[in-house]
């Protein structure tokens, strides 16, 4: 049964529940109500592109890169339609498999694992990502007769300067990115999609995020990231058709080899480990002059609001900068990466602490980007050589994977690709 | 049970993200999910009217300061003595600075500059009790727009404002030791580099750490020269594709080779290397030569050298290859101990809890570090335990937490 049906179920005992909190509303019957909360609460899992790219980011992210263990062609396939399936009912509320969670056969272990039963969608968006690795293995071997298809983009990011990549967190053949509002429920979708895999794809590695660290959305306030600063104003968002054409959207024409990513993305994804605490000794003043924004309204240096837009030619005291060459806002702004854009839907992290007692949190920067030989690679570069908040933050982890386009019902993620 | 009105007017997308508004959806999500979309808005706003915001807002007591192209309006022409908060905003259109001086009207008491348009940034400073000057200095240039301000007494004790001298004091003898290390580093970087040219490994991996230990004393310093930095000190793994390494660490692989994949340098490679470390230093010895300080860079300096320390020293990720990383911890500590104990008197005189402070975690971080001695030297990092490891890592953070007070204890 899905996890909508109990709903409706406990719509008639909850009502009591609910009434207090629902005095001023329209008097709707219970059925009603649940359907108007769901109904804001799902993401369209079909469509055009993927959901959880251009679609209002979530406050919660669990994802997971996987090894295919499999040499198989067929269980490659019957893989990613059974994820399909999967993330198609999970993102609507479901649960996965044919009896869900708690009415298969009793001898049985459930199909779903159960612990989302009762929770809301929460909007929860499952994004699939193929990694370097599908097309040919560590040893090079073409393993499922895909090497011909392999975008031209797609191979692991260079070494930037400063890098310190640990091989656990990095890389992998197939990637899932879970975003919802409620942790339990993004979780559980990581979760799921690791058991149908068990066989032929091991999770390589995975991440929780939490607190989305930039907007997608107009409507969507510009939140903190774990260095208490507004990050990511100056973002590519969904009401903005033209920078997603230019700068996220894979186009038909642009690497023919690999025409099946039309509609699609790249997905990079880099843990950034922040220096919490040296960079809370940090007097406000210098703080500010590493960003290029004041803390408090996130406006930069040089004057207006958050949105005004940076004036990298205004000078201060001693005829210097008032935005300073080094500051992040400066490096990694358009104006200083050739119009460079990217989709940032990247969330804040803590794994605990350290043995030395230090928090291990930062960034869990994810981006999506039509071409990350033309727009990552060169920013990320100019970030690594010149950006001021190198000081703080140390990359540990990289990733780079081709995002399939939007999945039809009845198809499954990425057959594009596999189709001849 | 009172049920709050529901206002028509709530916001629909929330107005901000701030902690406690996100704790509506979750509590509610312990709730069968029976709630219609109004009925969580009601919800939140319930919580959102119990709990008191993260939002911080302008502290009781501050003076607002409005400064425009001709006026710069102070809320009020007095405030007791203490801690004296000016929240000053731009609301002109060319950046400003505002200016506590003394009654004399030149005398900075405090400032703070590069006030964007629109921008709000507040100044601080421990004001006695007499006559001073506020001044706003829109567009950066002139005597600014000035009115009387008086400080009445409220009892709080303020230190003597004889601290200038002191800290002039300070930023001198820091300056002589500056020079003197620098010095130093250029005669052991010219022995090092005879060395390891000759072929004398035995004889270069001996003086490596040693040489190296009058470098990382100044670190902060040298780091200010950002074409010199690199090529002295960059660490392999912060090459970019195609950058040709220079500098002590390539010469510290080439003398502590890993065990497979790497090709000893020729000796032209090294002499190469050899005369640019010499050449490269002795250019940072002549630029050092002219450098003067201020009380701020020292205090910052000190809370650099103990970053260091924390991200590179602690961790081993500076000395990869030869592991002689606790040589240049200890330098770290020496450079921020002498700083801190050039501002000590100053200190003193303002704060004498954080000087004992400060002296007490100085001593207790070396208890720590001198556990590791062997020889003239230090043990490697290598050999040292995940627990040592934690121990000098508990040490060094408990330094540096007050330490990162000290510039704006000194200069405030």
């Amino acid at each position: 049964m899905s996890r909508r049906g109990f709903l409706a179920l406990a719509g008639a005992g909850a009502g009591v529940a609910g009434g207090v909190a629902l005095v001023g509303c329209d008097d709707a019957s219970a059925g009603d109500a649940v359907d108007a909360a769901d109904a804001v609460d799902v993401v369209a899992f079909h469509g055009a592109h993927q959901a959880g790219i251009a679609t209002p980011a979530q406050d919660r992210l669990h994802m997971a890169a996987f090894d295919v263990t499999t040499d198989d062609r067929d269980e490659l396939i019957g893989l990613l339609r059974a994820w399909t399936d999967a993330a198609a009912a999970m993102s609507e509320g479901r649960d996965v498999g044919e009896f869900g969670s708690m009415d298969g056969p009793y001898l049985a272990p459930p199909e779903d694992t159960g612990e989302a039963y009762g929770l809301r969608p929460s909007r929860l968006t499952i994004t699939f990502g193929f990694g370097p690795g599908l097309f040919r293995d560590a040893e090079g071997n073409d393993r499922f007769g895909l090497a011909d298809r392999r975008p031209a983009a797609l191979r692991d990011l260079p070494h930037f300067p400063a890098d310190a990549l640990d091989p656990n967190r990095s890389g992998g053949d197939l990637c899932v990115q879970a975003c919802a509002d409620d942790p339990q429920v993004a979780v559980h979708a990581i979760r799921n999609l690791a058991r149908i895999g068990f066989g032929t794809a091991s999770v390589r590695w995975s991440q929780l995020g939490f607190g989305r660290t930039s907007s997608t959305s107009d409507a969507q306030v510009t939140p903190r990231n774990l260095f208490g600063f507004k990050d990511g104003t100056a973002n590519v968002k969904a009401e903005h058709d033209e920078l997603l054409d230019e700068f996220v959207w894979v186009a038909p024409t642009d690497d023919p080899a690999a025409a099946w990513l039309a509609g699609g993305s790249y997905l990079v994804a880099r843990r950034i480990n922040m220096h919490i605490e040296t960079w809370d000794r940090t007097s406000l003043q210098e703080q500010e002059a590493v960003i290029g924004r004041d803390k408090r309204a996130g406006a930069p240096l040089s004057g207006g609001d958050e949105f005004a837009s940076p004036d990298f030619d205004m000078t201060g005291a001693g005829g210097t900068a008032i935005i300073p060459p080094s500051a992040h806002v400066r490096v990694a702004h358009p104006a200083q990466n050739g119009g460079t854009h990217i989709l940032r839907r990247g969330y804040n992290f803590a794994d605990g602490t350290t043995g030395l007692g230090r928090l291990d949190a930062g960034l869990f920067f994810i981006a999506f980007t039509r071409d990350p030989d033309r727009h990552f690679i060169p920013l990320q570069t100019n970030l690594a050589r010149h950006d001021a908040l190198n000081e703080y933050i140390q990359h540990t982890g990289s990733a780079l994977f081709a995002v399939p386009p939007g999945i039809e019902p009845g198809s499954f993620v990425g057959q594009q690709l596999f189709d001849r | 049970m009172s049920v709050p009105v529901l206002s028509a007017g709530l916001p629909g997308p929330r107005a901000s993200a701030s902690h406690h508004e996100r704790l509506g959806p979750v509590l509610l999500a312990s709730r069968p999910r029976r709630l219609a979309t109004c009925g969580l808005a009601a919800a939140t706003v319930l919580l959102v009217a119990a709990c008191t915001s993260n939002d911080s807002s302008t502290e009781a007591g501050a003076l607002r300061v409005s400064s425009t192209a001709d006026t710069c309006e102070v809320s009020a022409s007095e405030a007791p003595s203490g801690n004296v908060v000016f929240e000053v905003t731009n609301d002109g259109t060319e950046v400003t600075e505002f200016y506590l001086l003394a009654d004399d009207g030149l005398r900075i008491i405090g400032e703070v500059e590069n006030i964007g348009p629109g921008i709000t940034r507040n100044l601080v400073v421990q004001a006695a009790p007499g006559s001073y000057v506020t001044a706003c200095k829109p567009g950066m240039v002139g005597d600014g727009i000035r009115s009387p301000f008086t400080v009445t007494d409220s009892g709080t004790a303020i230190a003597s404002s004889d601290v200038a001298q002191l800290l002039a004091t300070a930023t001198e003898q820091y300056r002589l030791y500056v020079r003197d290390q620098v010095a130093q580093l250029a005669t052991k970087t010219e022995a090092f580099a005879d060395l390891y040219r000759s072929g004398d490994d035995d004889g270069a991996r001996a003086l490596y750490a040693d040489a190296r230990t009058h470098w990382e004393r100044i670190e902060p310093v040298a780091e200010s020269f950002g074409d010199l930095d690199p090529r002295l000190d960059l660490r392999e793994a912060d090459l970019e594709a195609g950058q040709a390494w220079t500098g002590w660490h390539a010469i510290e692989k080439d003398l502590w080779p890993p065990a497979e994949g790497y090709l000893s340098l020729d000796d032209a490679e090294r002499t190469e290397l050899a005369d640019r470390l010499v050449a490269d230093t002795d250019d940072l010895s002549a630029r050092i030569q002219d450098i003067t300080f201020d009380a701020t860079q020292l205090g910052n300096g000190a809370k650099e050298l103990l970053d260091e320390v924390a991200t590179g020293k602690v961790t081993g990720e500076e000395e990869i290859w030869s592991h002689t990383d606790l040589w240049d911890f200890q330098a770290n500590v020496d450079g921020a101990r002498i700083a801190f104990e050039a501002l000590r008197p100053a200190l003193e005189t303002k704060d004498a809890e954080l000087a004992d402070t400060l002296a007490d975690r100085f001593a207790a971080l070396q208890v720590v570090l001198d556990e590791h001695r062997d020889g003239d030297g230090f043990v490697l990092y290598s050999a040292l335990t995940a627990d040592e490891v934690a121990t000098l890592a508990d040490a060094v953070d408990a330094l540096s937490e007050p330490l990162a007070n000290l510039t704006a204890a000194v200069v405030l």
